[in-house]
Order: C-alpha cells, then structure tokens, then sequence
C-alpha cells in the first residue's frame, strides 16, 4: 500500500481563545486533487497555512513524505516539494510575468545551471498557463484573471509535488474558471493537489475526494457524492447562511 | 535578458568610468579635490544603495560602517604601524565584522524597528569612540601622517596625498564597486533581493531562505561601505568621530534618494548633484541649507524616484 503525501495529527491552532483549527486528523495519498470545503471561517486557510509552513502549529505533528516537517521554517517545506499559491494574489506588481516565474525556477536550479535553463522553465510554466505571450508585461499590469494564472505558474515552477490553491477561481469569469479547471487536472497528472474552494461545481468536478471543514474541525470526508448527500455538511452551510 | 542589452549597460559604466578618468586632466585644482571626495563619497553611497535601493532595508546607522572602516584603517596605522594595503585591509575586515554582528540582532526586526535598531547601534558605535577618546582622539579625531600614507608596490612607491594619485585610487575604488555592484543585482542574488523588497512573504513562499539572503545584504553593504571609509581615512589623512555621527547615516540615504534609489549610477549622480548644490549655494548665501532643502521638495516634487529613476522611466527604460 501506498504511503499517504500529506499526514497531519492533532493538528491545532489556537488564537487566544479561538480555536481556528482544531485537532485535525488528515491524509492526502500522492496523486490526488483533495477540495477543502467549509462555510467561512472555517479554518481552511489556517490549516493549509499550517501545513506551508506560514504559521506554527499550537499542537499536533505534520509529516510530509515521510519527514516530520512540523517545526520546519516555511523555505524548507518549499525545497521539499510544498508550494503554495496565495488566496489574496500575491504576485510581484513591478516586476514582469517572466521575472515572477524565473524567481521559482532559478529557486529549483540549484546545481547553478545556466541562464538558457531558467528561461526555459520560466517559458513552459509561462506556457502551460497559457502567459506565454505576455511574458514581458509587468505583473501588476496583467488582467485579475491573469494575475490567478501567473500565481499558479509561480507555484507549478517551482516543480512541486503538493501544490496547495488557495480559492483559485474567486473573481474569475465562467470561461476563465473553465480554463483553469482543464489546467488542475493537467498539473494533477504529474502533482498532488489540494485546493481549497468556494465554487461546488468546480470541486465537484475537480474533486477525487472532499474534507469538510466547520469551527476548525473536520466534519466529514468522502467522495464528491458522499458528501452531496451528507447531511451534517448540508447543515453546516445551511446552519452558516444566516452570518 | 540579451547579449545587446547586456553589451549596452557594460558600455555606458566603462563610459561613465572614462569620462571620470578624463576628468582627472581636465578638472580645475579645486573641483579636482572635490571630487576626488564624491568619488569615496559616492562609493558609500554604492553600499547603502545596494542594501536599501534592492534589498529594501533602511537602516539609518551606515554611518558606523563607513567609520568601521575609517577607524579600523586609520587606528591600525597609528597604533600598530601598518602598511597602507593592510590598512586597508583592516578597514574591510572591521567593516564585515560589524556588519556580520549588526545584522544578526537587527534583522531579527523589520520596517521602522529596523531603522531604529541600525540607528541605536550607530549610537552605541559613535559614543564609544568618544568613549575611547584616549586611543581615537575623541571627537577631534587623528590625522595620519603623509609618511605612513604612502602605498609601496615592489620598489615603486605611491604618494597619496598626490592630488593625481589620490584621485586615481579614489576612482579605482568607485570603479571596482561600480562593477561589482553591477555584477550582484544582474545576478540570482540581485534578483532575491529585489523579489525580497517587492513582498518577502511571497519570496519565502518561493523557497527562499531571506534571513540568510538579507544578511550577505547587509555584509556586503557594509564592506563596500567600510572600503569607502578605509579609502577616506588613507587618501584625506582624517579620521574624526563625526564620520560616525547620525549625519553621515543620513547622508547616504539623502544621496542614494536625489540620484535614484536602486538604479546602479545613482549614487554616484546623486552625490555629485547635492554636493555641487551646497557647494554653490553657499558660495552665495550663509542661508545654502535653504536653497537644499529646495532643491530637494522640488526632487521629491518633480522625480520621486531620484534623477536616475526618472530619467529611467522616461527616456531610458533599460537603465539597470
């Protein structure tokens, strides 16, 4: 049997007296694209923080590939294979769509390999997102859609074998969403992903499997349609549409 | 990036730098004296710039780098009798040391905690050599004899505090720093550092170790600054405690700003600008800080990004 990527155990973390996540048990096995679901405030954002290495647990251990990685500072987690990409687009504005990608790539080359290695990298990420042909432009001039796109190539540049996204398709059009949908399922043929999302049809789409979070614990687990028909799920949204 | 682009910026440094070789023949006595100090001046200017133009880190203490170096040339000399190359020496040592241990503690801060931080230290620096003022004479600083500033290499012997040599040796510091400032942010590492300056949460995310690329920021900014004060203690023969004193941690920040802050000659323009600037107003009025301080609103005004960052969006969008 395979080994799960992804383990986290009593994973907690607490802010003051808000329990924002809450002794979460989680596996994710290698291949996979896993939505992380739940109303908001739910926790999503701070457990995948937490496993990126962005904030330090309370309590609980992560294992990533088989190393403890709990108390890993966040650029080592990357160099094992964790990249994140933002839920607020993070990219650098003044510095064009190519330069962007290049920092990931250049990260990756190590072995101090030449200049023709970070372009082509830089370009097939740039491609696979379908930026190619702006790769000259200044990041914070690109089109919202576009800046989404760029994050996912800084993230896919960087070569990873978990790719974490952090509500991907938020402000996006129909079309756009459509894209990008393709574009998960082609990084998931050579990465794990995990993807936290708003949007149902995208997830169930999308989705091998789906863990639901509520009050920063994990309420349920399962497949796309296990968990339409679950009921506690049904609750937790429905219980959250009054706030 | 192409090899033309790469040719072009390599061409207009060795241009800047001929220009400035030229000006060695043809500058009036007084104007080559000055300069000769712009050039040194220019070089601190360098370090601070690489440190707070590409890495994004304002420290308002470099004054005690460039008087790590001042000191550490000018004390060896006097004290321990050294040669002028291992003066030098001396200085950049004392320069990467202080660098090293200053910034391990202040960057455990950042934004406002860190000027502060850097300016405490400078604080701590300049009172301590007033402190010492039996060894470093205090606030009336020591001056180095002309017989211990002269440069011997094999049986030749290099004067000093020859205005020709001394300008010479000013511009080949400014030259090697020139370079290699150019060199470092076309590198990776100059990009970290600007990817730093731009978001470091972001950089971090990307697999970056930015502790460890802000402090080779700081080390390095420091030993350029340190070169450039070891240069002024052995080319001017002074080493006074007002090199170290707050002033001189604003300067280079004044200086880096006019002529714009992460461009690689901006210092250099920037220095000569407010130099010139106060040497002619007050050659007219007692009231020169005024026409400055006008001088540099209208900057602020018109070029907020320096002159050279306004000549580079403008007109010349592949100045480095």
């Amino acid at each position: 049997m395979t080994q799960p990527l992804l383990t986290t155990r009593g994973l907690s973390r607490h802010f003051g007296g808000l329990r924002a996540v809450d002794s979460a048990d989680f596996s994710l096995m290698p291949g996979e694209i896993r939505a992380i679901i739940g109303p908001n405030g739910a926790g999503k954002t701070t457990f995948v923080s937490l496993v990126c290495g962005r904030i330090l647990p309370s309590s609980g251990t992560i294992d990533f590939a088989g190393t403890d990685i709990t108390n890993l500072p966040a650029y080592k987690r990357v160099r094992l294979g964790i990249a994140y990409t933002f839920q607020v687009t993070s990219v650098f504005a003044n510095l064009s769509a190519y330069d962007n990608v290049a920092l990931s790539v250049q990260r990756t080359l190590t072995d101090g390999r030449s200049r023709g290695a970070v372009r082509e990298g830089a370009m097939k990420a740039l491609e696979q997102v379908g930026l190619a042909e702006r790769a000259g432009t200044p990041a914070g001039q690109l089109a919202y859609g576009h800046q989404r796109l760029l994050e996912v190539a800084m993230g896919l540049a960087l070569q990873p074998r978990l790719l974490i996204l952090d509500e991907p398709t938020q402000g996006l059009s129909d079309g756009e969403i459509e894209g990008f949908v393709a574009l998960i399922r082609e990084i998931a043929l050579d990465a794990t992903v995990l993807i936290i999302e708003h949007n149902m049809p995208v997830v169930m789409q999308l989705a091998h499997r789906i863990t639901v979070f509520d009050a920063g614990r994990i309420i349920a687990e399962g497949d796309p349609a296990e968990i339409r028909a679950n009921t506690q799920v049904q609750e937790a949204y429905l219980g959250a549409a009054h706030g | 990036m192409t090899e033309a682009s790469t040719a072009r910026i390599y061409g207009l440094h060795m241009a800047v730098v001929v220009v400035l070789f030229a000006l060695n023949f043809l500058l009036p006595d007084y104007h080559h004296g000055l300069f000769a100090r712009i050039l040194v001046l220019a070089t601190f200017a360098m370090g601070y710039n690489l440190l707070f133009g590409y890495a994004g880190l304002l420290s308002l203490g470099h004054a005690m780098f460039f008087a790590a170096g001042l000191y550490g040339s000018g004390l060896a000399i006097t004290y321990l009798g050294f040669g002028v190359s291992a003066a030098f020496v001396a200085g950049l040592g004392c320069g990467a040391l202080l660098s090293l241990v200053v910034g391990l503690l202040a960057l455990r801060t950042s934004g406002v905690a860190f000027m502060i931080v850097t300016m405490m230290f400078a604080q701590a620096f300049v009172l301590t050599i007033v402190y010492f003022n039996q060894w470093t004479g205090g606030d009336q600083g020591l001056v180095l004899q002309q017989a211990s500033r002269i440069l011997t290499v094999g049986n030749a012997s290099l004067d000093l505090t020859a205005p020709a040599v001394r300008y010479l040796a000013a511009l080949l510091l400014f030259a090697i720093v020139l370079f290699v400032t150019l060199a470092i942010v076309r590198s990776r590492f100059g990009r970290v550092l600007v990817a730093i300056r731009e978001n470091e949460e972001r950089t971090r995310m990307l697999g970056y170790d930015t502790f460890a690329n802000k402090l080779a920021a700081v080390v390095l900014s420091g030993v350029f600054c340190a070169a450039a004060g070891a240069a002024y203690a052995l080319l001017f023969g002074y080493v006074g405690s007002n090199f170290a004193s707050v002033q001189y941690s604003i300067l280079p920040l004044l200086w880096v700003l006019a002529g714009g802050a992460a461009t690689t000659l901006g210092p250099l323009v920037g220095t000569v600008f407010i130099y010139y600037v106060t040497d002619i107003a007050s050659s007219y009025t007692s009231a020169w800080l005024l026409i400055v301080g006008a001088a540099l609103v209208l900057l602020v005004l018109f070029a907020p990004k320096g002159i050279l960052g306004f000549v580079r969006r403008r007109w010349i969008g592949w100045l480095p």
